[in-house]
């Protein structure tokens, strides 16, 4: 299935949000994530299943004012 | 000073952006003595791992974040992007910024105090970043808002405080609310300015991270906010139209002809 990863258009085989991220290697990582604009907790990731054409949004910490 | 419960020594809320450098970022922040740093959240891919050594710098600061909603236009986007931040940097506190136009950054007020209203029932401690509007601060009062930060002139702009009528009058309307002046500071000086007013912090970014020494401009700034703070609590003689003599007139030597 096609997800849109931050913008980016991967054709991944995994079905839970878990799983798309640890395949794009941010297991471990310090990440917060959104699917289609709406959050999506880290205790929660395991349990979402993805489905075509869906938008995941991964963010890290980041300089700020 | 409190800002939700919180008691703090420093009355420099610091940002954390446009640097020359990590060792700068913290030399400066250290220099400020402030307690509380401002952060963001950006999208991040599988193979960087700038965020990761960024949030190892500010860990090792040992200092409270306030992450912030900076680059939202929509109510949507800040509420998602505060969800996001308060589990990472595990946080209730939250910057809140919606923003209208992307020449001037001038805050979206309908947007954020409908967000402000959403995110305080989400349980957030909601640090809106706002206009001098009076009726604005009062609705966003209303939505639960314990802070209020209104801006100063726009981000980055270094104009120091645009409207220092307004700002004087949001400090005798809200007595006891905490007032923070966020953005467009250039120099201590209006730094100092706001503390004589007798808000209750500043918020700063740019005007530190941009000098030509931010270590040295850091400390300034720390001096600037402790010496307007000292003087509002020492109650300001008020401007007069007129001259008054210092030195006393009396028993003056009559040496006329």
């Amino acid at each position: 299935m096609l997800i849109s990863v931050n913008g980016e258009r991967h054709e991944l085989d995994a079905a839970t949000l878990d799983a798309v991220l640890a395949s794009l290697g941010y297991a471990g990582r310090k990440i917060a994530t959104a699917v289609n604009g709406r959050f999506v907790a880290a205790a929660e990731r395991e349990r979402v299943r993805l489905n075509d054409g869906d938008q995941v949004e991964v963010v890290a910490p980041m300089q700020g004012g | 000073m409190m800002f939700y419960g919180v008691e703090l020594g420093s009355r420099l809320l610091l940002g954390t952006a446009r640097y020359p450098s990590p060792q700068v970022l913290a030399d400066a922040v250290r220099a400020s003595a402030a307690e509380v740093v401002t952060v963001s959240l950006r999208r991040e891919s599988g193979r960087e791992r700038a965020g990761q050594s960024f949030w190892s710098l500010v860990r090792g600061l040992g200092l409270r974040v306030l992450p912030n909603t900076a680059g939202c236009h929509t109510v949507k986007e800040a509420v998602t992007t505060a969800h996001m931040a308060r589990e990472l940097f595990d946080t209730k506190w939250i910057k809140l910024e919606v923003i209208r136009d992307d020449e001037t950054l001038q805050p979206d007020i309908f947007g954020l105090v409908e967000a402000a209203r959403v995110l305080v029932q989400d349980g957030f401690e909601v640090f809106p970043y706002t206009t001098e509007d009076l009726a604005v601060a009062d609705r966003l009062v209303e939505a639960g808002c314990k802070v209020l930060m209104p801006w100063g002139a726009p981000i980055g702009s270094a104009r120091g405080l645009n409207n220092v009528y307004a700002l004087k009058t949001m400090r005798a309307h809200f007595p006891d609310v905490a007032l923070v002046v966020d953005a467009g500071l250039g120099v201590p000086s209006h730094a100092a300015q706001a503390m004589e007013l007798g808000y209750d912090a500043v918020l700063l970014n740019t005007a530190i991270a941009e000098a030509g020494n931010p270590v040295e401009m850091a400390r300034a700034f720390a001096l600037a906010i402790e010496a307007g703070r000292l003087a509002f609590r020492s109650q300001p003689l008020a401007p007069r139209d007129m001259a008054a003599p210092s030195t006393p007139t009396f028993g003056r030597a009559a040496l006329a002809d």
